[in-house]
């Protein structure tokens, strides 16, 4: 079984002012809705406040986030404490729980929490509340930024020692692309980011960059092989050529990270759809941003032959 | 002929079988069970478990076995909700002499352990637990070191005869020490005296006013931040030792930043019983003993206690008179190790002290030899208790001799405690005044409990994703890729075996995030498969042989394979470098499934196709 016609010829790069503006809008959008509206930070980046809230008749999960959404606290975090009768209540302090300096005030946490529960039930009564500190330290911040720089340093230099120079380039900005448009688009959902959306921030990141590999694979190839290659050319047809694949693997993994969003369970639906935006945008820009990018820096026959055959000095050397 | 020699067909069999074998303990889950364990005065042996047994029976709760370990007795259960009655039966029948802790036990077959395969420990996200934020304090840390360098100032100035007005702790924390001395001369003198003694503190001339010649002393900033990176140390290995005390499974005790604490035990639900453990501020106290054993006797009977002595407990609740004036404090010890006496070959407790705790050491005992001291243990346990809706915070304070003994000679900086009835008191006396204290008070900035049946409800979600995404996958690579694709899908299983097994092997705790990494890699996994049969066609459409194309295919993939994967690699390896707690587990899984699936996909598919083509005239390929 085929979907893809295996002799396509689209002509990719052909249209390549208009996918590059196309990337380069969608890019300024997210710098735009970034800065802007900025990602809504769960309670791992930001603490908040915690109750621990006691009811006399068991209580369903699904009703004590209900009630809480319906007096505005829609990103709660709430969980059985062991039985069916106390639960506890992690969410981000709203305006009415602080004091004027802007301080959070635990008595009118409790205050807040205790009105809007008891609206549904009467049986509810907080036991204890508590400041929660946010769970990425300044440290983590810090280490985190030295991982990215060592993974584009890392990724960069992999690819010059192995291609070429302009490859490493053009893979590192469209990786930039990618990870700004997956977080625009989280911003624009207005899905909430913590950890877990962060880690799949990141292994978007490896995924992506998987994905380029392989295109960049084939236009060294064809280079080597082409007697006379024409960048164009041969950039068109490294993407034709790589193209079933392509797509066939992110089908493929976009199942699974399908199966995982419904089945998974809410702990993981922000990965899921974190990894599944991540997929779409990393399989685009591999077929229509990073081609143009390298034809842009100028990607010739030259720059890819073997090193050794360049050299006849050396060769002729016994 | 063939493509693929015999020694690589032995390779993949034998990595196969190993993977099948270490990933086969995670079939057998941990049933839920209750420990206990002697405290200091508890004996664990035969009576016990009958004790245990007969707290069981008459609370009518059922166990599936009892059993007696090295240092503890495991009961286990049928479920959660026996293993809480079992354990409030037990903790009642038992009282204060054995700790009562949740635990979980391994079904694991003793063949499968015995050759270290062991299933992937659970995180709490999966098994429930209690999670802890802990905070050290540093101001506490700054204060204590300034109040010890006010004291040892004082007494170094008076030893070189350097005449002062006051010594004192600036009011302001941080601010060091500040000296008040007579005149210019005595300030240069002790300025010089504090550099050469102390290079740790940084000496400044203040104001001058009169006869008033103001030195301040403060402590570098390098020694601040070691300081109170050794404080989080400490900590460290103290709470390490109370909650092995607890006996809980696997707890996690980790250091975050410069100051904080991650304490995560697993299978806890009561955070009240988890705090007053963690949360307890103990420290020692050398004292010189007083008068006569019989006089302690006496005192204690009659409540008459002499005005300067105080009347304390030992470990088997004999009574002891020790002087009110404390010689050395535990936070002046800096080591402390068990060993046995060369000479008499018994028990013994080396001991180390700072520089200037071994020179109150020095002076007590070159002024008390012959006359006993003891070991004093405190600890300061924070009970919080809701009263009218607030929470109140009252401390409850256990003092204990933990060691009475004569001092035989002078002694300073090292000395030995002996006279201890067994290796086993040696070795947790030791510990006690390694581990005992508390370097600073600890504040719990954040606490969470999961609940277990948001844990299984995790687990058996995880898993259903696990499986159904697999199961995806794999009818889709046999929809599209027909045979290529079976081979590609029996791969992908050992795939996921072989991912399981070297978690298990290197003792990843298995998360949430964990399980979304495990998701991942199945995807992306049959990436190289893709690549190889997409290669295969080409080939065959470009007019190659079936089996040239097997080959060319392998081979040109080979390289894109490598690629692609390495650079995947090296995110995947900044991700478990950088991270912790759920970036650390998914990276550990991405990092090891990239790894385990360019065996499978390349290797394992090449020798299953190898197999099947082998020395057979084709036509075409089933791709």
């Amino acid at each position: 079984m085929e979907i893809f016609n295996h002799n396509s010829n689209i002509n990719f790069l052909g249209m390549r002012k208009f996918s590059i503006g196309l990337a380069v809008l969608l890019m300024l959008a997210s710098i735009v809705l970034i800065a802007t509206r900025g990602l809504d930070y769960g309670l791992d980046f930001t603490g908040g406040v915690s109750a621990e809230v006691a009811y006399t008749q068991p209580v369903a999960i699904g009703d004590v986030r209900e009630a809480l959404a319906k007096a505005g606290m829609e990103h709660a975090v709430v969980q059985s404490l062991g039985g069916t009768r106390e639960v506890s209540i992690r969410l981000q302090p709203t305006q009415a729980m602080m004091d004027d300096g802007g301080k959070v005030n635990l008595d009118k946490v409790s205050d807040v929490i205790g009105k809007a529960l008891h609206a549904s039930r009467a049986d509810a009564s907080i036991k204890s509340r508590s400041s929660v500190s946010s769970q990425v330290g300044d440290e983590l911040r810090s280490d985190g930024v030295i991982a990215a720089i060592f993974v584009i340093v890392g990724i960069g230099l992999y690819l010059w020692i192995r291609f070429e120079r302009r490859f490493a380039i053009a893979a590192l900005a469209t990786e930039v692309h990618d990870v700004l448009l997956t977080l625009g688009i989280l911003v624009l959902m207005k899905r909430e980011f913590d950890l877990t959306v962060l880690a799949s921030v990141l292994a978007v990141i490896g995924y992506s960059i998987n994905d380029k590999v392989v295109v960049f694979d084939r236009i060294r190839e064809l280079f080597r092989l082409a007697r006379k290659a024409e960048p164009v050319d041969v950039l068109n047809r490294s993407i034709n050529t790589t193209l079933s694949r392509t797509i066939i693997t992110s089908l493929f993994t976009g199942i699974t990270m399908a199966a995982l969003y419904f089945i998974g369970g809410p702990v993981v639906h922000g990965f899921a759809v974190t990894m599944l935006i991540g997929i779409v945008v990393g399989t685009l820009s591999s077929i229509f941003v990073a081609s143009p990018i390298l034809l842009w820096l100028g990607v010739s026959k030259k720059d890819l032959m073997p090193q050794t055959k360049e050299n006849p000095e050396l060769a002729r050397r016994p | 002929m063939s493509d693929f020699p015999r020694w690589k067909y032995a390779l993949v069999a034998i990595v196969l079988v190993v993977g099948i074998i270490y990933a086969l303990p995670n079939v057998f889950m941990p049933v839920p069970a209750v420990q206990v364990t002697a405290n200091r005065n508890g004996v664990v042996d035969q009576a016990l478990e009958q004790k245990v047994i007969a707290a069981l029976k008459q609370q009518n709760v059922a166990y599936s076995n009892i059993e007696i370990a090295k240092d503890h007795v495991l009961a286990s259960f049928a479920n959660g909700d026996v293993q809480k009655s079992a354990s409030d039966a037990i903790k009642a029948a038992l009282g204060d002499d054995y700790t009562v802790a949740f635990n979980l036990k391994s079904t694991v077959p003793s063949w499968l352990t015995s050759i270290g395969a062991r299933s992937m420990p659970l995180g709490l996200d999966l098994q429930g637990g209690v999670h802890f934020l802990m905070e050290v304090d540093q101001n506490d840390v700054i204060d204590k070191q300034e109040t010890r360098y006010a004291d040892d100032i004082r007494s170094m100035l008076r030893e070189k005869n350097i005449r002062y007005d006051s010594v004192a702790r600036n009011s302001v924390r941080g601010q060091g020490v500040s000296i008040i001395l007579r005149s210019a001369e005595d300030r240069t003198a002790a300025g010089n005296a504090i550099a050469q003694e102390y290079p740790d503190l940084a000496t400044q001339d203040g104001a001058s006013t009169g006869d008033r010649y103001v030195l301040n002393a403060l402590l570098r900033p390098n020694k601040i931040r070691e300081l109170s990176l050794n404080a989080v140390r400490q900590n460290l290995g103290t709470l390490r030792n109370r909650i092995n005390a607890l006996g809980v499974s696997e707890p996690i005790i980790q250091q975050q930043g410069d100051s904080r604490i991650i304490v995560e035990l697993a299978g806890v639900q009561d955070t009240a019983e988890a705090k007053k453990l963690i949360g307890a501020v103990a420290t020692l106290e050398y004292r010189g003993g007083y008068g006569q054993p019989q006089q302690a006797i006496e005192a204690a009977r009659t409540g008459n206690i002499p005005p300067d002595a105080r009347l304390y407990k030992g470990r088997q609740g004999e009574p002891y008179l020790l002087s009110k004036k404390v010689i050395v404090t535990g936070d002046e010890l800096a080591d402390a190790a068990s060993g046995v006496d060369q000479q008499s070959g018994r028990p013994k407790v080396d001991v180390t002290l700072s520089a200037a705790g071994a020179k109150k050491m020095l002076d007590y005992t070159s002024a008390n030899v012959g006359k006993p001291m003891g070991v004093v243990y405190v600890e300061r346990v924070f009970e919080t208790k809701l009263v009218d809706g607030k929470e109140v915070r009252t401390p409850k304070i256990t003092e204990e001799v933990i060691s009475y003994a004569t001092v035989q000679g002078v002694f300073g900086k090292n000395f030995q405690t002996t006279g201890l009835a067994s290796t086993k008191e040696a070795s947790e006396l030791a510990l006690l005044l390694k581990g005992g204290s508390l370097a600073a008070p600890i504040d719990i900035v954040e606490e969470r409990v999961i609940g277990p049946s948001l844990g299984q409800d995790n687990i058996s979600k995880g898993l259903n994703a696990v499986l159904i995404g697999l199961g995806l996958v794999l009818l889709a690579a046999a929809i599209y890729y027909k045979l290529f694709g079976l081979v590609a899908d029996v791969a992908l299983f050992f795939n996921l075996v072989l991912l399981v097994a070297v978690m298990s092997a290197v003792g990843v705790t298995l998360t949430m995030p964990g399980i979304a990494g495990i998701v991942l890699t199945l995807g992306m996994a049959i990436d190289a498969n893709v690549l190889i049969c997409e290669r295969v066609r080409e080939e065959l459409r470009n007019g190659s042989s079936p089996h040239a194309s097997i080959r060319a295919g392998y081979d040109k993939a080979w390289a894109t394979i490598l690629d692609a994967n390495v650079t995947h690699l090296i995110a995947a390896l900044a991700l478990t470098t950088m991270g912790s707690g759920p970036i650390k587990g998914f990276g550990v899984t991405l990092l090891i499934g990239i790894l385990t699936s360019m065996f499978t996909s390349v290797t394992v598919t090449h020798a299953i196709t190898a197999a099947i083509h082998h020395g057979r005239k084709l036509k075409t390929l089933s791709v």
